[in-house]
């Protein structure tokens, strides 16, 4: 899960990082309120999104006072930033900035380690830095029995060519790394992190991921996830307790097992089709299971047809063709749905469908031939 | 992997899903000795001893590979204790364990010299000789394919689709979907590439990390016996977790098109769908 700049930042506030005094606003009017009380002078008005690029986008604006403040706040809220609408603030007090630097915690999957990253060259994408001069990023690997050490820190500082501030470096990544595992996050990333005009270092924009499978620990940080900024369908899902991810396309793909669900998005795509979405029923062969992701699905009007891809393990192929039967009877659906059924008694499931005699209920024995069906019946229905 | 000297505790024998597929494993023919959950030892589920320990548990019985069923808050904590108590072999089932507690178990691991397949894994089948895990048995055949794959439904899909083709399997092992699992592709690899009764290789990846890249360079420097691949999420959208929690596109990293790319570069044919899995297998072996 992503966390809006302003709650990383409440999260490294815990552990004592320094960040500018803030407040977050929900209409031009908050923002000046905001404004005024953080002493009146200068501020930056800033989106809160769960995307990058919100500069760029005019996401991101200085205002001298109150009153400018206001209408720069009028200006963002409700601004659409790569599809996501812009639906609260954070007024800043705006800091002097002598240089820019860029620091992260990050969880290394593939190197089964934390990484520490230190550059000079903050303020830009971690991209565009590694493109530039792969050097200008020094990494050091944390093995997480041993944990962090000052000495990681100072590697950091002087590979990064940063070796004068290596006290105060140390100092923010101590604090870094811990806010890092005691929150179970994934991704800590300061840019930029500022040298300011005193000398001390400051965090001016914040990007926390935090791993979805250790919310329940962290009853405060899972109560961040913002409900506004979800897709509606997403939403829908979730409620329904569904692994659902929206699409672009007109199929729309439900099938039991991650793996087997992604590979039917693929297997649209290649019969010239384009997948609606993706959702894992799990095991489930119920039909009030059924019946929820057939809800979600056809929630969506861009779906045209309907792509059933179930490969029966556990789950018979003839329990899942009842509850696909009851949840079609009980839905009272008119799109077409191609049903395809493998595995375990493959042939009395299909048997049990054809002799239903739904005319809308399509039965397919394999996926390249189920997916070309159902591409076919998207662009029939559509016409 | 698994075969007759293998004998099983079921960590959360007692729960729904540990007592149901526990069953099951037992009859396939997969030698079941002991249940683990505080505070039921002494009791017996389906005729197998329940301890409070693992510890116990082993000393009693031999037990050699443990079976972790329990949820995903005690999990780790429970494969802790199957460490200490010099389990082998670990195969755990359970999903949604969170990914610091596999970081620091997965140095736990490497420094017991233990063993881990999974978590958020289906487990695994040698056909013919043992069950471990919550893999479908019926759809696989004994032979000589072995099957490395991060899905389940998947894995039973193309191993069906082997099946029907004639080609048997020799192993297969579910790795979990999880974006840091015990045991991850190349060491399976080397296990299949070791294994004389393994002829040829199916490895199923997906998007997310590196571990598909991995196992293709260890292919090109280290392995002789054929490799046919197949990857799934050409299709999903970056930064959407696609179900299993490992299944994510981070900015331009772990897509589906990258590995696609890495197994080629490695001479490792990658299949289009997976019947074509089958196809390419049955063309490998006949060369």
């Amino acid at each position: 899960m992503d966390l809006h700049e302003y709650q990383g930042k409440e999260l490294f506030q815990r552990v004592g990082l320094r960040v500018p005094g803030g407040r977050i606003a929900h209409t031009p009017e908050d923002a000046e309120r905001a404004a005024a009380e953080l002493g009146g002078g200068r501020v930056v008005v800033k989106a809160q999104v769960l995307t990058g690029g919100r500069g760029k986008a005019g996401g991101v604006k200085v205002a001298d006072g109150p009153q400018a403040a206001r209408q720069e706040a009028a200006a963002i809220l409700g601004m659409d930033i790569r599809g996501y609408m812009v639906h609260q603030v954070l007024v800043e007090e705006a800091t002097p900035i002598a240089r820019e630097l860029y620091a992260a915690v990050v969880l290394d999957r593939g190197g089964k380690q934390t990484l520490a990253m230190l550059s000079a060259m903050g303020g830009m994408e971690v991209e565009k830095i590694a493109l530039m001069d792969p050097r200008a990023m020094a990494c050091v690997g944390v093995d997480p029995l041993f944990g962090w050490s000052d000495f990681h820190a100072r590697r950091l500082a002087f590979d990064a060519g940063l070796g004068e501030l290596a006290q105060p470096l140390g100092d923010v990544f101590a604090r870094l790394y811990r806010i890092f595992t005691e929150s179970e996050a994934t991704l800590c990333e300061v840019n930029p992190l500022v040298v300011a005009e005193d000398g001390g270092l400051l965090v001016l924009d914040a990007k926390v991921s935090v791993d979805n499978n250790s919310l329940f620990r962290h009853p405060d940080i899972a109560a961040m996830r913002d409900v506004h900024s979800a897709d509606p369908h997403e939403q829908m899902a979730f409620d329904r307790s569904l692994t659902y991810v929206k699409l672009d396309g007109e199929v729309g793909v439900l099938g039991n097992g991650a793996g087997l669900v992604m590979s039917t998005l693929d297997v649209v795509a290649n019969a010239g089709g384009r997948p609606a979405n993706f959702l894992d029923v799990g095991g489930g062969a119920k039909a009030e299971e059924i019946v929820a992701a057939l809800e979600v699905i056809t929630a969506d009007p861009k779906v045209r047809s309907i792509l059933f891809n179930i490969f029966g393990g556990i789950t018979r192929c003839d329990e899942v063709a009842r509850g696909v039967l009851a949840a079609v009877g009980q839905m009272g659906i008119a799109l077409p749905i191609v049903v395809r059924l493998d595995g375990t008694n493959e042939h009395e499931g299909r048997a049990m469908l054809a002799a239903a005699g739904v005319p809308n209920i399509y039965v397919a024995t394999t996926m390249p031939e189920a997916a070309h069906r159902a591409v076919d019946l998207a662009a029939a229905t559509g016409a | 992997m698994v075969d007759s000297s293998t004998r099983v505790l079921v960590q959360g024998l007692t729960g729904r899903e540990g007592s149901f597929h526990a069953a099951r494993n037992r009859a396939y023919g997969t030698e079941v000795v002991a249940g683990v959950t505080p505070g039921k030892g002494g009791q017996a589920v389906d005729g197998v001893p329940v301890f409070d320990s693992v510890a116990a548990a082993v000393d009693a019985t031999g037990a050699n590979t443990s079976l972790v069923f329990v949820p995903a808050p005690a999990a780790a904590d429970s494969i802790s204790e199957a460490i200490d108590a010099g389990i082998a072999l670990i195969i755990t089932i359970t999903e949604g364990i969170p990914v610091h507690d596999m970081l620091r178990l997965f140095h736990l691991l490497a420094r017991a010299g233990t063993t881990m397949i999974g978590p958020n894994c289906p487990g695994v089948i040698s056909p013919g000789k043992a069950n471990v895990g919550i893999i479908p048995p019926q759809v696989f055949r004994p032979g000589n394919v072995g099957l490395v794959s991060r899905s389940g439904t998947l894995t039973y899909q193309i191993a069906y689709e082997l099946t029907q083709r004639g080609l048997g399997q020799s192993t297969a092992v579910g790795i979990g979907g999880d974006p840091i699992v015990g045991l991850p592709f190349l060491d399976v690899l080397a296990r299949f590439e070791a294994d004389p009764e393994t002829q040829a290789v199916v490895l199923v990846g997906e998007i997310g990390g590196d571990e598909e890249e991995r196992a293709a360079a260890y292919v090109k420097a280290q392995m002789t016996k054929p490799l046919v691949a197949y990857i799934a999420g050409f299709t999903a959208p970056p930064g959407k977790q696609m179900g299993h929690a490992g299944a994510i596109i981070s900015g331009a990293s772990g897509t589906a098109q990258a590995k696609k790319a890495a197994l080629e570069a490695a001479g490792i044919p990658v299949a289009i769908d997976p019947t074509r899995v089958a196809e390419l297998v049955a063309e490998a072996l006949a060369r």
